[in-house]
């Protein structure tokens, strides 16, 4: 590169960052996006949690008409996509606690970690609602 | 790392040891240290929140109103917001290049953060001794 700039010829413009649309999709960089994006929807969730709590302090008429709500189609989506975000986050945040400590950082290992977080995220996930249909009374 | 004869950062620099973000490490450290309490707070809330499922409003403001509870979600709902504004605050500085747009958000969501904070101990209080 300092030779390009002594000698005055402009040096072929190249991508600075891995853009995400020219970027090959991988397991790492994959499961790091979405630890990005399920923080974001995490922090949205604390709002509803809030919400909810708010709806408990105004009383039973208020607390019945979002546990109808939450009962509902759209209610219902919203807490698995709450409750993969959050178990996903949670084993993806433990993986990274693990690399900020030293561990697992060679490429195999970081390969078998990616894979334990999804598979941990789809049992943790269907554990809690097995668990929380089994608390309505569903089976 | 190259000794401090080589390196182009000054002596005082490198004792301050504040790097050129002028902070140090102290986000990154907050960002882990909220992290770290949050495995067990965080398992806690999901746990219970399973376990109330389908509760009617009796049992779950008698669950809210327990001393332990309250303890425990306030400080879990306090660190929680807590981290989520130091991770919102990189996503900002990431992707939002305006620098108006920037300075707002990065102004708004500590105080976003506080607010949230603030009505979520008053809800639990109110839950506690005025419900």
């Amino acid at each position: 590169m300092a030779e390009s700039l002594s000698n005055g010829v402009k040096p072929h413009p190249r991508p600075l960052s891995p853009h995400l649309q020219v970027y090959k999709p991988q397991l790492t960089s994959i499961t790091s996006i979405l630890h990005r994006f399920s923080g974001i929807a995490l922090s949205a969730g604390v709002l509803y949690l809030l919400c909810w709590l708010l709806a408990v302090a105004g009383g039973a008429e208020t607390f019945d008409r979002l546990q109808d709500f939450n009962g509902s189609l759209i209610g219902r989506l919203l807490l698995l996509g709450w409750s993969v975000a959050f178990f996903y986050h949670l084993l993806n945040g433990i993986r990274h606690l693990a690399w900020d400590a030293g561990f697992g950082f060679e490429l195999p290992a970081a390969y078998r970690s990616g894979y334990a977080v999804l598979i941990g995220t789809a049992v943790l996930t269907i554990a809690a609602w097995v668990i929380g249909y089994f608390q309505m009374g569903a089976f | 790392m190259s000794g401090p004869e080589n390196s182009l950062r000054s002596r005082l620099g490198r004792a301050r040891g504040l790097g050129s973000a002028h902070e140090g490490v102290h986000h990154w450290w907050a960002q882990r240290m909220s992290a770290l309490a949050l495995i067990p707070l965080s398992l806690w809330l999901v746990a219970s929140l399973v376990c109330n499922a389908g509760a009617d409003y009796a049992v779950v403001s008698a669950w809210l109103s327990g001393p332990f509870t309250l303890g425990a979600l306030g400080l879990t709902i306090l660190i929680t917001v807590y981290h989520a504004v130091l991770g919102l605050q990189v996503v900002v500085e990431d992707y939002i290049h305006g620098q108006p747009t920037k300075l707002i958000l990065l102004i708004l969501l500590p105080m976003g953060g506080v607010a949230l904070v603030v009505a979520a101990i008053v809800s639990l209080l109110v839950i506690a001794f005025a419900g």
